[in-house]
C-alpha cells in the first residue's frame, strides 16, 4: 500500500523538521520526506494543504479497561477511541482483571490490539503480584512478552524494603518503574485536594504532602538504586519542583502529567458533578499554574489522557460514590490544542510533549517521523474546531468536556501507513 | 365615575353596624381585620363605634385556595389574635369584597382558632364579582367595575380610594 | 475553561424563588429574610389549639433518611404534617457495594409513585445537590444534611433563635465551638451569619478540628476557649463525635472538655446577655457543662421549636417555587 501526503506542514520535534512538504509511505514506513523516490507510485493521495502532518501521539496513560471490566469499555473501542484522538501508540497500565502480572494477560491484551487494528499498545506491567505490593512479578517474563515498564498503580506499596527491592530487581535488567506518587495513609479516606474547596464542600481532602512525601521517598530510592524511573501524573507544583530538583541532580527521572490537571482545578467541583472526580485530585490554580510552567520547560517531558472510561452507573452518584476517572483520550489533540491557544506552548513543543517526549521516556519505538521509520502519524487542521461528542468512540461518555468546542480538528490518524481514523 | 370617601362610608357603616348587632343581641364583640386593607378599616370602624377592645389582625396566606397557581406569598405575616375565639362574637372586616375567596380563606383560618359563637362580616366594598355565595352584613358601598379595572384601599391615614387599570404598565 | 454545567443556580427557579433547599451558598440576603419572616408566621401557627394549616393539603412529602436520624426525622415530620401533607418516612441503610444504585432508583421509584417532595439525609456530601440534579429536577429537594457539606435547615433555625432573642446581626458577635471539621451545621451557620450580615464570626477549636482555608467564610479562627469567647452574643456550640479520638485527631474527651468545654466559668467571658446554643444533641461534660446547658443562658430548647417553623416555611416556599416553575413553563410552552 503506498500513499502520498501532498502539502501538509510536517513537524517532527524529535529531529526539528517543521516545512511545508510531502510525505510518502510504503508497506507501512515512511518511504520519503520531500521528493518521492524514483519509481514510486501512490494508490491513495491525500491533499493536506493546511494540514498539519506529526507523529502520531503517544499516551503514557490509557485504560483499555480490557480485560475484565467490559461495562467500562475494552480494547476494541477504546483504540478506536484513541486514534480519533490522534493517539498510534499507546500504554495500558496494569490494573486490570486479572491484574497483569502474567504473560497470558499481557499477551491476550496484545492479541486483542492486533486485531482489533488501531493504536499499537504497549502494556505497562505489574511491579508486584496482584498489585498487592508484596510479591515482585515475573519483570523479566513480562517484559519478553512485551510490557515495557512497570507499575503499581495508585496503590501505593507500603514497605519501604520491598519497594527498594523491587526497583533494584527492575534495575538489574534495565527496566523502567512507573510511579504514582500518593502516600496511602495521607490520602487515606480522601476525595479532593485538602484546601479551601474542599473545606467548603464538606469533602475529605488529600493533602499536598501526600504526593511529595511519596515523591520525596521514591525519588531517594530511585537514586539508591539507580532505576530508570519515570512518575506518572504528577498533580502539585511542589511535585514538579522535586521532579525538576532530581532532574538537575542528574537522575534518570522522567515525568508526564494528565492532560485535564493543566487545565482544570479544584474550582470545577463547585457543583459536586461527578465528572470531576478524579484520583489524583484535582489541585489548586497554583497547582496547575506549576504544571504548566513545568511542562513548558520540559521538566515534565510528556502529556497523557490519563483515560478512565465508565459505565454510566460509576458516575450516577452522590460524588463520593462515584468512581473516580475522565474519558478524554478521544480528545486528546484538540484538547491539547487549548494549550497552544492560550499562549502557554508553540505547536512544535506541544507536539513534542505529545510524542517524541512521552515515547522517550518509556524508550518506545514512536514518535518521531523519520524514514524508514513506522508511517504512524496524525494529519490534523489548526485552524478547523472539534466539538467534543458529536461523534464519540469510548464506551465511557464520563467527560466533562463534551459540548465544549475545542481548537483543531483530525481528519487523520495513520498507524503502520494504514489509516485507522479519517474526519 | 368617582370613587367614594372611605371615612364617610365608614360613618354610615358604624351607623348600620349598631343596628345589626343590637338586632342580634350581640354586646362585646371582637373586631378581626382581615391584612392589609381590612386592618384599616377595622381600626377605624372600631374607633367610630367608640370601641376599645383589643384587635385581631388575619393574614390568611396560608389558608387561600391558588397555592397551586400562585404559590406562597412573599410577605406572609403572623396573624395575631389577642383574645380567644372559643364562644366569642366577631366581626370580621375586609375591605375590598370581590371573588369572596378571601373572606372563605378568614373563615378557615378562624375555625381553626376555635368555635366562634358568630362572624358578621363587614366590607367597605362589594364589587359585585362573587364567585362564592358569601354577603357581607354590613357595606358600605357597591361598585361596579370594568373587566379591566381594579380598586385600592391606601392608608392607614388617611384612608383612601384609588382605582387602577390592569391593562396599563401597572398591573399587578 | 469554565465547565458548561455552571449555568442557573440549581436551587432557585427563574423568578429567584426557592424551588429546592440544598445549601445556603448563593442564596441572596432577601431570600434568607424572608425565609425567617415566613418562620415567624407559622411560629404563630404552632402556638395555635390547631396547629395546621391546609397548605400542602393532598400533597404527600417523603423523608428519606440514607442516615439515622430520629430528631430530624421528627420534626420534618411534625412540619409536613402541620401543613396537611401526608407524610412518608423511609430510612434507608446504604450497603457499600450498591450505595449509588440504590439511592438512584430509591428516588426514582418514590417519585413515579407519586412523591411532592424530598426531605434527603444521606452521609455523601453533595447527595443532595445529585439527587436535585439528576435524579428528581421537578420535584423539591430539601438537604435534611449531606456529609459535612450542609444542614441549611439547621443554619435556618440557627438564624432564626438568634433574631428572636438578639433582634438584629448587624452588631453581633458569634462564636461557633468544637469540631467545625466534620459539621455541616457550622458550615450553613457561617453562611448565613456572613449573608445576614453579622460582622464577627469566630471559629474555636484545636488545629485538628479546623477545615483549611476556612478564612473563605469570612470567620476568624480561635484555638484559645476563652479568646475567643470573649465579649461574644452568641455561642453556638458543636457535638463532638466519639471517633474522634480513633481518628487521632483528639487524644480524649477530658482533654478536649478541659481545653474546649463551655463551663459556667468559660462562658462568664461572653456578654452577660448571651445566649448559648447547640444543634443537638448535646453530650454533656464533653462540650456542654450540664449547668451551661440547663441554665439561663441556653436557648437549647427553644431551637427545636424554631427548627419546625423554619422546616414549615422551607417546605412550602419549595413547593411554591416548584408550583411557579411548572406555570411558568405551561404559560411559555403555549
Amino acid at each position: 500500500m503506498t500513499l502520498s501526503i501532498l502539502g501538509a506542514r510536517v513537524i517532527d520535534p524529535n529531529s526539528g523538521l517543521d516545512q511545508v512538504t510531502d510525505l510518502h509511505l510504503d508497506g507501512g514506513r515512511i518511504a520519503a520526506i520531500g521528493a518521492a523516490p524514483a519509481g514510486f507510485s501512490a494508490s491513495r493521495t491525500i491533499q493536506a494543504d493546511g494540514l498539519v502532518a506529526a507523529p502520531g501521539l503517544v499516551d503514557l496513560g490509557v485504560s483499555l479497561r480490557e480485560p475484565g471490566y467490559s461495562r467500562k469499555g475494552n480494547i476494541a473501542t477504546e483504540t478506536r477511541a484513541a486514534v480519533a484522538g490522534g493517539v498510534t501508540s499507546l500504554c495500558c497500565p496494569p490494573q486490570t482483571k486479572p491484574v497483569l502480572d502474567t504473560s497470558a494477560v499481557a499477551e491476550l491484551i496484545l492479541d486483542r490490539a492486533r486485531e482489533a487494528a488501531n493504536s499499537k499498545v504497549y502494556p505497562i506491567g505489574a511491579l508486584t503480584k496482584g498489585l498487592e505490593g508484596e510479591q515482585l512479578a515475573e519483570l523479566v517474563a513480562l517484559r519478553d512478552t512485551g510490557c515495557v515498564a512497570f507499575g503499581n498503580g495508585l496503590k501505593e506499596i507500603p514497605n519501604n524494603r520491598t519497594l527498594a527491592r523491587a526497583l533494584e530487581y527492575a534495575a538489574t535488567f534495565d527496566l523502567t518503574v512507573v510511579f504514582h506518587s500518593q502516600d496511602r495513609d495521607l490520602a487515606h479516606g480522601g476525595l479532593a485536594h485538602e484546601g479551601a474547596m474542599a473545606s467548603f464542600l464538606g469533602l475529605p481532602g488529600i493533602p499536598e504532602t501526600a504526593e511529595t512525601v511519596a515523591l520525596a521517598r521514591n525519588l531517594l530510592l530511585v537514586e539508591q538504586t539507580g532505576v530508570r524511573a519515570h512518575f506518572t501524573q504528577i498533580t502539585s507544583a511542589r511535585g514538579a519542583r522535586l521532579i525538576e530538583q532530581a532532574q538537575q541532580l542528574g537522575l534518570p527521572v522522567t515525568a508526564d502529567v494528565a492532560l485535564y490537571q493543566l487545565i482544570l482545578t479544584d474550582e470545577s467541583l463547585r457543583e459536586f458533578s461527578s465528572l470531576y472526580h478524579v484520583q489524583p485530585p484535582l489541585r489548586t490554580a497554583a497547582d496547575r499554574d506549576g504544571l504548566r510552567a513545568a511542562v513548558k520547560s520540559g521538566v515534565i517531558q510528556a502529556i497523557s489522557s490519563h483515560h478512565q472510561p465508565h459505565e454510566r452507573d460509576a458516575k450516577l452518584a452522590p460524588f463520593g460514590a462515584t468512581e473516580p476517572g475522565i474519558s478524554s483520550v478521544e480528545l486528546l489533540l484538540p484538547l491539547a490544542m487549548t494549550l497552544v491557544q492560550d499562549g502557554l506552548l508553540d505547536l512544535p513543543t506541544l507536539l513534542a510533549r505529545l510524542s517524541s517526549g512521552p515515547a522517550a521516556a518509556l524508550r518506545l519505538p514512536a514518535g518521531e517521523l523519520k524514514v524508514g521509520g513506522a508511517a504512524d502519524l496524525v494529519l490534523f487542521d489548526p485552524q478547523a474546531s472539534t466539538v467534543a461528542g458529536e461523534q464519540w468512540f469510548s464506551r465511557g461518555e464520563n467527560c466533562p468536556f463534551i459540548g465544549h468546542c475545542l481548537p483543531g480538528a483530525v481528519r487523520y490518524t495513520l498507524v503502520d501507513g494504514h489509516v485507522c481514523h479519517e474526519a | 365615575m368617582s370613587l367614594p370617601d372611605p371615612a364617610e362610608l365608614i360613618r354610615q357603616m358604624a351607623v348600620d353596624l349598631r343596628a345589626h348587632l343590637a338586632r342580634r343581641a350581640i354586646s362585646e364583640p371582637r373586631y378581626i381585620g382581615i391584612r392589609t386593607g381590612g386592618v384599616w378599616v377595622a381600626q377605624a370602624l372600631q374607633e367610630a363605634m367608640g370601641d376599645t377592645s383589643p384587635m385581631g389582625t388575619l393574614d390568611v396566606s396560608f389558608y387561600r385556595d391558588d397555592f397551586s397557581q400562585n404559590g406562597l406569598h412573599p410577605q406572609v405575616r403572623p396573624s395575631e389574635l389577642p383574645f380567644e375565639v372559643e364562644g366569642q362574637h366577631l366581626v370580621l372586616v375586609d375591605d375590598v369584597l370581590m371573588s369572596g375567596r378571601t373572606v372563605r380563606a378568614a373563615l378557615n383560618e378562624l375555625f381553626d382558632y376555635g368555635r366562634p359563637a358568630s362572624v358578621t362580616l363587614v366590607c367597605l366594598l362589594d364589587l359585585d364579582a362573587g364567585e362564592l355565595p358569601i354577603r357581607p352584613n354590613v357595606l358600605g358601598a357597591t361598585l361596579s367595575l370594568a373587566a379591566h379595572e381594579r380598586v385600592k384601599l391606601t392608608g392607614p391615614a388617611p384612608l383612601a380610594l384609588e382605582r387602577q387599570d390592569l391593562a396599563s404598565a401597572s398591573a399587578l | 475553561m469554565t465547565p458548561l454545567d455552571a449555568k442557573r443556580p440549581l436551587q432557585l427557579n427563574d423568578q429567584g424563588q426557592l424551588r429546592h433547599f440544598l445549601s445556603l451558598d448563593g442564596l441572596p440576603r432577601e431570600l434568607l429574610t424572608e425565609i425567617l419572616d415566613t418562620a415567624d408566621s407559622f411560629l404563630e401557627v404552632g402556638a395555635r389549639a390547631v396547629k395546621k394549616v391546609p397548605l400542602l393539603r393532598g400533597k404527600t412529602v417523603c423523608n428519606v433518611f440514607f442516615e439515622n436520624s430520629t430528631r430530624t426525622r421528627t420534626t420534618f415530620e411534625l412540619a409536613a404534617q402541620r401543613l396537611s401533607a401526608d407524610v412518608i418516612s423511609l430510612n434507608v441503610s446504604t450497603s457499600s457495594t450498591s450505595k449509588g444504585e440504590t439511592l438512584f432508583d430509591t428516588l426514582r421509584n418514590l417519585e413515579a409513585m407519586a412523591a411532592d417532595m424530598f426531605v434527603v439525609r444521606h452521609s455523601d456530601s453533595g447527595a443532595a445537590h445529585f439527587i436535585a440534579e439528576h435524579v428528581c429536577p421537578d420535584v423539591a429537594v430539601i438537604n435534611g444534611g449531606d456529609g459535612r457539606h450542609a444542614h441549611p435547615t439547621q443554619g435556618m433555625l440557627d438564624m432564626l433563635t438568634i433574631r428572636r432573642h438578639k433582634g438584629s446581626f448587624e452588631n453581633l458577635s458569634v462564636a461557633i465551638v468544637g469540631d467545625i471539621l466534620h459539621s455541616r451545621v457550622a458550615r450553613s451557620d457561617m453562611l448565613a451569619l456572613k449573608a445576614l450580615g453579622c460582622p464577627d464570626i469566630r471559629v474555636v477549636g484545636p488545629k485538628t478540628l479546623i477545615p483549611i482555608g476556612i478564612e473563605q467564610y469570612g470567620v476568624k479562627v480561635y484555638t484559645d476557649l476563652a479568646e475567643g469567647l470573649k465579649d461574644v452574643d452568641v455561642v453556638i456550640m458543636l457535638r463532638l463525635q466519639r471517633e474522634r479520638m480513633a481518628g487521632g485527631l483528639l487524644p480524649s474527651e477530658g482533654e478536649f472538655y478541659r481545653l474546649f468545654g463551655l463551663t459556667t466559668a468559660r462562658l462568664a467571658g461572653a456578654k452577660p446577655d448571651a445566649i448559648v446554643m447547640h444543634p443537638g444533641p448535646i453530650n454533656r461534660g464533653v462540650e456542654i457543662e450540664s449547668a451551661v446547658a440547663d441554665g439561663k443562658h441556653s436557648v437549647i430548647l427553644n431551637q427545636v421549636t424554631y427548627g419546625i417553623a423554619v422546616r414549615m416555611a422551607v417546605l412550602s416556599m419549595a413547593m411554591s417555587g416548584q408550583n411557579a416553575q411548572r406555570q411558568f413553563d405551561q404559560e411559555n410552552a403555549q
